[in-house]
């Protein structure tokens, strides 16, 4: 937590991000909202990680708790790190000045990022995957997918640290630039990221921790979601059904009609 | 007389209490439901009618739970469709099958006015159904428009800002004109709030009055039919048309099958994508309205689109407001460019059934370059269909009465 919060010191006076359209490709996360145990893990993370800095106003800790099948204990013992009510939606630990102070302007409010972005939490997932670093921004850090935004690498304790291979863009035979294969990433087309120092985790249990993140926040984005495809199948199936039978009462009654 | 069934007793008792006391009304079902004669070979495409009903009263119904919660202040709307969403119960449902029901409004209506314009709905006796139905698609398009500003999203304000600021184009009085319909120098607040007034009674009010009278009118004339006969000419002994059937109860048990395939359908979308892919709720609109950043791509809702490309296509500000305005306007005069001999395309020369096929292919194209950003190539494209639709209306006076017309048979066909 210390690395972490110095990260965010040096995140000072970052200008907000203008989110200019990135062409950056975004990654399957393949997230599943019946897997609670990968919901619980999210809201672990989001909770430690994310909640520092940005709020999810709109959801609150009892609601999350019934969702993803937690008791009030282990919700408020847990994942409750600002002192709030089990009935209180969850706010960010962080006051508006000091994020000002530390980052330029408050975080987002996270409640309903993956809904607001196309690729839905897919997004987050790339995302969080694609932080590299970059001397020439204020934190050290810069992604692809939101270009000269002022938010660190937070969890680069997991991933380790990288660093990204680009290649300048190509050209037709008259010597015009063409748009890249791979994606843009500061004014060239992305070749790679390549590994400037390990971190805690492997590729692969990064990708993990990264898609119970983005699972957490489709979660968050949607709490009725679940609920909807539940009880769709059924609304769905008698409508159905209804319609087979109001179809045969119109074959009777028109029996006459020729 | 002796084993009278209490229920039924009860009932035709009641029936005859409220006929002694109101005979009109007894006339009133008789004319409207249970002896209007709708000719018996109605197909899919007259469905779309009664179910514009549906959705309307799905609207009202939704809408009136929606306003319960909603708060129609800057401060607080996108939070309490939020709240809805969340915290209210079964909120999720009433807002998705509000929003969706939106989109399904103009789906459902689209083709009943297509419906009308193949079989020469229009024509006369029945101009003044067809009038009073473009109004009330008009007043449909501004129900909409303002229901869309509602949640106070990027899209919402963004698109209250587009449109409003198309009044600016009138010369002389546009700015003031803005600032009038704004009630501030900006979108604000104060725009907000009169457009929730506008929304959940002005327009509703008006909007049913014209659905009476769309009914009212049809009635007096008739409904036509796919083969464009007049049905009246023929008649039996009891001087009931003989292609004519009650409308109670065969249209209403038709009626009834079309409305169950047709929820199946929507709350299919309901359940299971009510976002549809960012077409009926658009990303951008789950980010709260924020002056200071336009997004990226301001677009209408899927609906706007084929009139949004034409506003684009034209390159001058109040000329595109114009030919917008006007792409709607035609249709109200629509039944005096129709010059053919005939009602239905069933019956009319192959040219013009091409013609009728190439303003198809340009509205929908208007609607999907409506949707893209705008580049030279799309708005070109864009132009030429502009104009295609235009030239389709006002060359009809001409193109209509061309060509050999196949003789409409004494009786109505059945097909499907």
């Amino acid at each position: 937590m210390t690395k972490f919060l110095a990260t965010l010191v040096l995140a000072a006076a970052a200008p907000v991000a203008l989110a200019a359209g990135a062409k950056f490709p975004v990654e399957a996360a393949n997230t599943n909202l019946g897997d609670r145990a990968s919901l619980q893990r999210g809201a672990a993370m989001f909770m430690n990680y994310c909640a520092s800095c940005h709020s999810a106003e709109l959801i609150r800790f009892s609601r999350i708790a019934r969702d993803i099948g937690l008791s009030e204990e282990q919700v408020m013992q847990n994942l409750n790190f600002v002192g709030a009510k089990f009935q209180d939606t969850v706010t960010v630990a962080m006051t508006p000045e000091d994020a000002k102070a530390w980052l330029g302007a408050p975080a987002p409010d996270l409640s309903l990022t993956a809904r607001a972005k196309h690729q839905g939490a897919d997004w987050i997932y790339t995302y969080l995957k694609s932080f590299y670093l970059d001397e020439s921004r204020p934190a050290g850090w810069n992604n692809p997918l939101l270009p000269g935004a002022s938010m660190p690498h937070v969890l680069w304790e997991y991933q380790g640290i990288q660093r990204v291979v680009t290649e300048p863009r190509p050209r037709d035979a008259q010597g015009r630039e063409q748009a890249c294969r791979h994606g843009e990433v500061a004014n060239a087309c992305f070749v790679r990221f390549e590994t400037v120092s390990p971190g805690l985790m492997t590729e692969a249990e990064y990708s993990g921790l990264i898609r119970d993140i983005s699972n957490f926040m489709e979660y968050i984005a949607e709490p009725a979601a679940m609920e909807r495809r539940k009880y769709g199948v059924w609304v769905v199936l008698f409508l159905a059904f209804f319609t087979f039978l109001a179809w045969l009462l119109k074959k009777e009654y028109w029996r006459d009609v020729h | 007389m002796a084993a009278v069934n209490p229920v039924t007793g009860a009932i035709a008792g009641l029936q005859k209490w409220i006929h002694d006391r109101a005979p009109g009304l007894d006339a009133a079902y008789r004319k409207h439901v249970s002896e209007y004669m709708a000719p018996k070979n109605f197909n899919t495409w007259y469905f779309f009618g009664s179910l514009a009903l549906l959705v309307l009263v799905n609207q009202i119904v939704t809408g009136i739970f929606l306003t319960m919660h909603y708060k129609p202040s800057a401060a607080e709307a996108f939070q309490s469709v939020e709240y809805i969403m969340r915290d209210v119960d079964w909120g999720w449902l009433i807002r998705y099958m509000h929003s969706t029901g939106a989109s399904f409004f103009f789906i459902v209506v689209f083709l009943h006015m297509f419906r009308a314009l193949i079989y020469g709905s229009y024509q006369k006796p029945r101009e003044l159904v067809w009038v009073i139905g473009v109004a009330i698609f008009l007043v449909l398009m501004a129900e909409a428009f303002l229901g869309y500003v509602l949640p106070w999203g990027q899209m919402s304000f963004w698109g209250a800002q587009v449109i409003t600021s198309l009044f600016g184009a009138i010369p002389f009085v546009g700015e003031s004109l803005v600032e009038w319909i704004r009630g501030d120098y900006v979108i604000a607040d104060a725009t907000l709030n009169r457009f929730f007034a506008l929304h959940v009674i002005a327009l509703p009010l008006v909007l049913l009055l014209l659905v009476v009278l769309h009914l009212g009118a049809l009635h007096e004339v008739g409904s036509n039919n796919p083969d464009g006969i007049d049905i009246k000419k023929l008649k039996d002994a009891n001087g009931k048309p003989l292609d004519g059937i009650p409308f109670h109860p065969y249209y209403t048990i038709k009626d009834l099958f079309g409305a169950g395939f047709f929820l199946t359908l929507f709350f299919f979308v309901v359940f299971f994508a009510p976002l549809f892919g960012g077409k009926f709720l658009e990303y951008d609109n789950f980010v709260p309205a924020n002056p200071m950043v336009t997004p990226e791509h301001i677009k209408p809702v899927w609906y706007f689109t084929p009139y949004y490309a034409m506003l684009r296509a034209v390159p001058d500000k109040l000329g595109g407001v114009i030919v917008m305005g006007a792409a709607v306007l035609i249709l109200f005069v629509l039944p005096w460019l129709d010059r053919a001999p005939v009602r239905s395309y069933r019956y009319r020369p192959l040219a013009s059934k091409l013609i009728l096929a190439g303003f198809v292919v340009a509205f929908v194209y208007l609607g999907y370059a409506g949707y893209q950003p705008a580049s030279p190539g799309l708005t070109l494209l864009a132009q030429i269909a502009t104009v295609y639709y235009f030239a389709f209306f006002i060359f009809m006076p001409w193109w209509s009465k061309l060509g050999h017309f196949k003789p409409v048979p004494e009786r109505v066909t059945m097909h499907d």
